[in-house]
């Protein structure tokens, strides 16, 4: 599988801070891949670098082959790579519709469409009955909904998911992640995620890549990396292991 | 607060909107001079009101320099009227090129350098105070003595170029304000309106969602200023007499933004609720005021302060909202409790 | 518009002086405006206003008394210490929290509740205070000082002193100033943040009293001047550094230069637009200000 999103030798500092420090993976072209590491290891940032919203001090950030490294987030976005974030960003004078009218325009001629296409996508993630509710009324989990909703009809390529399973009760996750399954499935949607929630991980991707300190320090099918000494290590700290 | 749109508006409202335009219509024929020089500035205020209002309200960038545009837009009309006889009509087209300039010179410097709430707003007061300051020593224009129209008889309505009784000026001002709100609902149902919506809701969102927000940011400015300098043609050709001092004021800048702010920023009718019912009750005032023997300058001004004051306070998103509500005009929205913008930890973090 | 080249060397020197000591009179004003920016984040749009509230005060009290505004400067600063305490005490805390355009228009109002008030009460016609060293002046060499402009830059020196002497030794300034840097801080280590607040904007209506009242010796006043002030007090802010207390100071005196010698090199009605044109510049260039810090 040839690779959609790759990272070569990225690295981003903030005021001298190595947020991401040579870092190189990538993610085949209609995979699932998860992106984990303890707290502060640089994720949210290399979906930053990738989305955009940060440029990176050396290395190239490329999509289906071509370089996106520098480019702007709304252009990053029109060429494929929908995001979420991970402290929801909801239109909250806009109503479900709404919001995800305004995602779909990104893929879509004229609103006609994009409502129709947001529509689907609003049945898709469950997010039906509340169709005409603003936004500012959701729960956390509907939010969240929300966000993944919206990137989703944006029509990407490949989606970043930031952090989608956090607050999400038992069912509410399975629920997300048979969603997840099925676009993947269905579309060939590429989907890397950043998650703490290992049950999701576990049970969506085909490859995990383990960020510590700003830096790779292993990558490979998730049964092999959950009994890597250094993951373990870097979670629970060099006693445990 | 964003209104809804006439295609999800109930059969009430829309019968409602009937009537009042065929009131308006009709108002001329029963009502007196005085009343219509009145109406004429409520519809005025409504008018620049929601240009003002596209960029606030749609776009969330705060303008407190709008007078910039209405004194561009009279000087140009009225200058080529009065040095080369040149019909408003078609003066207008520099009106409006002149003022989008405007805008899009502001725009241009605020968005790429990223100056945005009170520093753009800051830029926007010193860039009328620049013009009025620049005008006051144009002489071809009048400067600081003034530019003055030639004033016709009122027995003739001269459409063309604009010279008629105030009746005349009361359907202009009228076509004009329904045009307006015409175009800003069309606008909001498209796809730039929910651009604009969405950029001022999360500029971050929306931009990750493959926004241009220089772009959109650009067109709600430059059509804001456009549409507001002819507001200001309509202003010289009716006042015949313009001051930079006074057309370029900050008091004017202020007083073009009470009318959608009293009615609801962002909204649809906002505008023209706020100014009617302003203008209203200032001149009411005027009225007792007058009754009883008492002429004080500037109790106009504190009025409309104090009105401003208990609106911001008690009521932030205007008069409108509300207000259609109670009237079961608002279609089918289902309100959160919460406030926009304040977001959840995701959790883990 | 452009001067006479063969006005003499000696007359821009004099112009630049007189511009510099009316700039930290207004550095003054803008100190408070800077003061009430950086810890309660409000912007003060009624600033000016308030200068011009504390300038009639001292004309109304040397007409009816004959009091010196400079002498009178403590407690017209003090009056106006309690106006804008009470204003944040009273209308302006709830706004702490709502959108800044929501704040923006509270103050508008107010200013346009003062001004006109002003108007009703004191006419719109030029009022001044003409004390019996009005015409003084100094002189060293080719230079000529007014002794009012003297007078008034060491009266705005002396309470600039005093409110930095504030900020840096008592322990309100120092509470103030954890305020500014870290709201939830303060609160957790159990300041009483809006009693801060109010007294942080009582001390920037203060400044501005002290300012108006030595404003009131260089130059006639009307209502209008309030907006006009407003203004020019953001221009200074901005252009010296949002937040920033020496930058204020640095900034009035950069903007009383350059109105000086503006309206000297052009035509002296035209010298608030070279004040804009600053402004203009620093707001596309160097939007921290000169000594500002750069807020990423």
């Amino acid at each position: 599988m040839a690779a959609l999103l790759e990272l070569s030798s990225v690295s981003k500092s903030f005021a001298g801070l190595k947020a991401v420090q040579d870092v190189s993976f990538s993610v085949p072209e209609g995979s699932i891949v998860a992106l984990i590491g303890p707290n502060g290891a640089g994720k949210t940032t290399c979906f930053n670098l990738v989305a955009g919203v940060y440029r990176p001090d050396a290395g190239e950030v490329r999509l289906g082959g071509a370089r996106i490294d520098g480019w702007r987030s709304d252009q990053i976005c029109r060429a494929g790579v929908g995001r979420t974030f991970q402290l929801v960003k909801p239109f909250a004078g806009l109503t479900v519709m709404e919001n995800v009218i305004v995602g779909a325009l990104n893929a879509t001629a004229g609103v006609r469409e994009a409502r129709q296409k947001a529509g689907e996508v609003i049945e898709q993630l469950g997010l039906g009955p509340k169709l005409d509710h603003m936004a500012s009324s959701l729960t956390l989990p509907e939010r969240k909904r929300l966000e993944v909703a919206r990137a989703l009809a944006t029509g990407p390529k490949i989606l970043l998911l930031d952090e989608v399973m956090a607050g999400l009760r038992p069912t509410e996750m399975d629920h997300m992640v048979a969603v997840l399954r099925e676009l993947n499935a269905r579309l060939g949607l590429t989907i890397l995620l950043i998650e703490h929630v290992m049950r999701a991980v576990m049970a969506l991707s085909a490859q995990v890549i383990v960020l510590h300190h700003g830096e790779v320090i292993a990558s490979g099918p998730p049964a092999q990396v959950t009994r890597d000494p250094a993951v373990l290590e870097c979670y629970l700290g060099e006693e445990a292991v | 607060m964003r209104e809804i749109l006439l295609g999800g508006v109930p059969r009430r409202g829309l019968v409602l909107l009937s009537i009042l335009l065929a009131l308006l219509v009709a108002l001329p024929i029963v009502v007196n001079d005085y009343l219509i020089t009145v109406l004429i500035l409520i519809l005025y205020f409504a008018y620049v009101g929601q240009a003002w209002n596209l960029m606030m309200g749609f776009a969330g960038q705060l303008s407190l320099g709008h007078a910039l545009y209405v004194g561009l837009g009279a000087y140009a009309a009225a200058a080529l009227y009065v040095h080369y006889g040149v019909s408003p009509w078609i003066g207008l087209g520099a009106s409006i090129a002149i003022s989008a300039a405007a805008g899009a010179i502001i725009g241009f410097l605020a968005f790429r350098f990223g100056v945005s709430g009170v520093y753009f707003a800051i830029l926007t007061i010193a860039f009328a105070e620049f013009a009025r300051i620049g005008f006051d020593h144009w002489s071809w224009v009048g400067g600081s003595a003034g530019f003055f129209l030639p004033v016709a008889n009122y027995t003739r309505s001269d459409l063309w170029n604009l010279r008629g009784s105030p009746t005349m000026f009361y359907y202009l001002m009228l076509a004009m304000t329904v045009a307006a709100f015409v175009l800003c609902h069309l606008l909001l149902r498209a796809r730039v309106g929910y651009y604009w919506l969405a950029i001022r809701e999360s500029p971050e969102a929306a931009q990750a969602l493959g926004i241009n927000i220089f772009r959109y940011k650009m067109y709600a400015v430059v059509l804001s200023a456009a549409m507001t300098s002819l507001g200001g043609v309509v202003f010289a050709f009716y006042y015949n007499n313009l001051f930079p001092e006074q057309v370029f004021h900050i008091s004017r800048s202020i007083e073009l933004i009470l009318g959608p702010i009293i009615g609801g920023i962002g909204t649809l009718f906002g505008p023209i609720v706020g100014a009617f019912v302003l203008t209203a009750l200032a001149e009411s005032l005027g009225e007792i005021m007058h009754a009883f023997g008492i002429d004080i300058p500037g109790i106009k001004q504190v009025f409309y302060g104090v009105c401003l004051l208990v609106v911001v306070m008690f009521l932030p998103d205007g008069i409108w909202p509300p207000l259609s509500k109670a009237l079961g005009l608002d279609g089918k929205r289902i309100q959160g409790g919460d406030k926009p913008g304040k977001s959840d930890t995701g959790g883990g973090g | 518009m452009l001067a006479d080249p063969h006005v003499p060397a000696a007359i821009y020197l004099n112009v630049a002086v007189s511009g510099l000591l009316t700039g930290l009179v207004y550095g003054l004003m803008a100190l408070g405006l800077s003061v009430i920016f950086g810890v309660v984040r409000v912007v003060n749009f009624a600033h000016g206003e308030m200068m011009t509230i504390a300038m009639y005060i001292a004309i109304a009290l040397f007409a009816a008394f004959k009091l010196d505004p400079l002498v009178m400067l403590v407690p017209i600063a003090a009056v106006l210490f309690a106006l804008g305490y009470v204003m944040q005490r009273g209308l302006i805390n709830p706004f702490i929290n709502r959108p800044e355009h929501s704040q923006f228009m509270l103050l508008v109002a107010i200013a346009l509740i003062m001004v006109n008030v002003l108007l009703i009460i004191f006419g719109p016609d030029a009022q001044s205070v003409q004390t019996r060293y009005a015409f003084d002046s100094f002189q060293l060499g080719a230079l000529i000082v007014d002794a009012t402009k003297l007078y008034a830059a060491i009266a705005a020196l002396a309470v600039a002193a005093a409110l930095f002497a504030f900020f840096r030794f008592t322990l309100a300034g120092k509470a103030i100033r954890a305020c500014a840097d870290n709201y939830m801080g303060a609160l957790v280590v159990g300041l009483n943040v809006k009693q801060l607040y109010a007294l942080t904007f009582g001390l920037g209506a203060a400044c501005v009293g002290a300012a108006g009242a030595m404003m009131v010796l260089l130059v006639d006043v009307t209502p209008p001047l309030g907006p006009a002030y407003t203004l020019l007090a953001f221009v200074i802010v901005i252009t010296g550094g949002l937040g920033s207390m020496p930058g204020a100071l640095l900034g009035g005196v950069l903007i009383g230069l350059t109105e000086a010698l503006g309206g000297l090199l052009f035509t002296p009605s035209a010298k608030s637009m070279f004040a804009f044109g600053l402004l203009v510049l620093v707001l596309l260039f160097r939007p921290q200000g000169i000594l500002g810090k750069r807020q990423s």
